[in-house]
């Protein structure tokens, strides 16, 4: 039996066909996972993703330790509550973990890493802080639930109080606010607006429920993945891992480099790889019939590639993925499905964004 | 628990057959298997008209997480393919054993008929899996 998060007999309830991820028993699709993918793109729907692991960073050296940790600069965060993407490396430059980070003050962050990469997570960062004036505290009294679509903002102010919807109504995208026992932020992992609510666990049930009663879709990891990869994010373990760097896996733009002064874990590998030249993970669309999936291989002008994720895409109706391939790729590839080889089209990975084709 | 109908013939890799009393056998995929594929994305069939030898690999069924070989599970000619199927695959989750049906064959040899299972054996089959 693995992990289970506090929501776990609601998933059964609700019928939800549960799966092992990473040591969770986590819920694949309650029903279709095609509808449940809709739900996000046309109105709402709701992922417990309490699975993942909340860090949180406090001390005088809070700021600079993670400048040294993390490839994206912390010190360009100067609102209360603003989030980043990041990530962080090993001295190769490989990617440990892609994560985000919120900025309370310069003393105070909280990390929110991935579930299935939790305790290299952990040592690795309690390992870099042994250097810093700083404390590291894993909230695993935390439940998180995300919940994604163009009805999001309405569907929280259905369930919150008019007091507490008030403090977030509007607000930006990549934004965190404690509102009352809840951390309310603008993130999320679909490409839609949305929400992820980190809540105490003891609470997490009862704001289930609400957002039920308040006819939010429960989604599963089936509609996560298509969701997410139809917004070109990248998934750790499959797209990334400590095998390759932020640049070959379109996560060079969070990487900053600027200040040139600031050192982090990984920078002067990232420097020597730049220079070098690299892969670059591409996007693929398939038009033909078929579904373009993990592993296969793929035939570009510079040479050969791999699909690091593939799926039929309910958005679009065809088949997409990401790959990784020779910098010089051309406008088509072809891939290795069964029994033939098929031309596809080379994209940026980003396909649906906001309900709409970016194609 | 999965719903297997005990009208039908079933082959160990989850197609269900039915008589259709003519000499000619309806074919789709039971509900056990709609089940493991998970939601159906595109259905590919054999062509009306082509030959088909028992065990052959002649159409796909391809989910959101797997394509997989259906089998012929009689020898035949194929004379009716669920057409339907090409802008409605869920058609095959929704409804296995009616609107999800695949292909329809003229049998050559009705007698191979009894080398499929019935439902309970079709029903043990999947509880060792």
């Amino acid at each position: 039996m693995g992990s289970r998060t506090p929501l776990y007999d609601a998933h059964v309830e609700a019928g939800a066909k549960m799966v092992d991820f990473h040591g969770w028993d986590m819920p694949l699709n309650y029903g279709s996972q095609i509808e449940e993918h809709h739900a996000v793109r046309r109105s709402c729907g709701m992922f417990d993703v309490s699975h993942m692991t909340i860090v949180d960073v406090a001390g005088q050296q809070a700021q600079a330790f993670l400048r040294y940790l993390l490839v994206n600069d912390v010190a360009k965060l100067k609102t209360e509550g603003k989030a980043q993407y990041t990530s962080m490396l090993n001295e190769q430059g490989g990617v440990i973990d892609d994560l985000i980070v919120y900025h309370f003050s310069d003393t105070s962050y909280r990390l929110v890493v991935n579930s299935a990469t939790r305790e290299r997570d952990l040592g690795w960062i309690e390992k870099v802080a042994a250097d810093f004036d700083v404390t590291i505290n894993e909230r695993d009294d935390m439940a998180m639930i995300a919940v994604q679509g163009p009805e999001s903002e309405a569907k929280l102010k259905a369930v919150l109080s008019s007091e507490d919807f008030a403090t977030i109504e509007g607000m930006k995208p990549f934004l965190g606010k404690q509102v009352g026992d809840l951390f309310i932020a603008t993130t999320g992992y679909t490409g839609e607006k949305g929400y992820e609510i980190i809540v105490p666990a003891d609470q997490v049930n009862d704001l289930w429920k609400q957002l039920l009663a308040a006819d939010v879709a429960p989604c599963g990891l089936g509609a996560r993945d298509t969701l997410r990869l139809e917004a070109g994010m990248n998934l750790y373990g499959q797209d990334m891992d400590e095998s390759v760097t932020p640049l070959e896996s379109n996560m060079g733009w969070s990487v900053a480099f600027e200040p040139t002064d600031r050192d982090f874990i990984g920078r002067q590998a990232l420097e020597q790889q730049k220079q070098a030249g690299h892969h670059k993970l591409v996007g693929l669309v398939m038009e033909d019939k078929g579904v373009l999936r993990h592993g296969l291989k793929v035939i570009v002008d510079g040479g050969e590639g791999v699909i690091t994720s593939g799926t039929f895409s309910p958005s679009l109706g065809f088949s997409i993925a990401m790959a990784r391939v020779p910098a010089n790729v051309g406008d088509t590839a072809q891939v290795e499905m069964r029994k033939k080889q098929v031309t596809v089209k080379v994209v940026k990975p980003a396909f649906v964004r906001n309900g709409q084709s970016v194609l | 628990m999965s719903n297997i109908p005990a009208d039908l013939k079933y082959a160990s890799t989850h197609e269900w057959v039915r008589d259709e009393g003519d000499g000619t056998f309806t074919i789709g995929i039971t509900e056990h298997a709609q089940d493991l594929l998970g939601d159906m994305v595109f259905v590919e069939l054999p062509e009306v008209g082509d030959k088909v030898s028992v065990g052959d690999d002649v159409a796909v069924a391809e989910s959101v997480k797997a394509a997989s070989d259906i089998y012929a599970p009689i020898s035949g000619e194929v004379i009716a393919i669920n057409e339907d199927l090409e802008d409605a695959p869920e058609n095959v989750n929704n409804d296995p054993y009616g609107d999800g049906w695949l292909f329809r064959i003229k049998a050559e040899d009705s007698g191979e008929l009894g080398n499929l299972l019935d439902a309970d054996a079709y029903e043990a089959s999947i509880d060792e899996d």
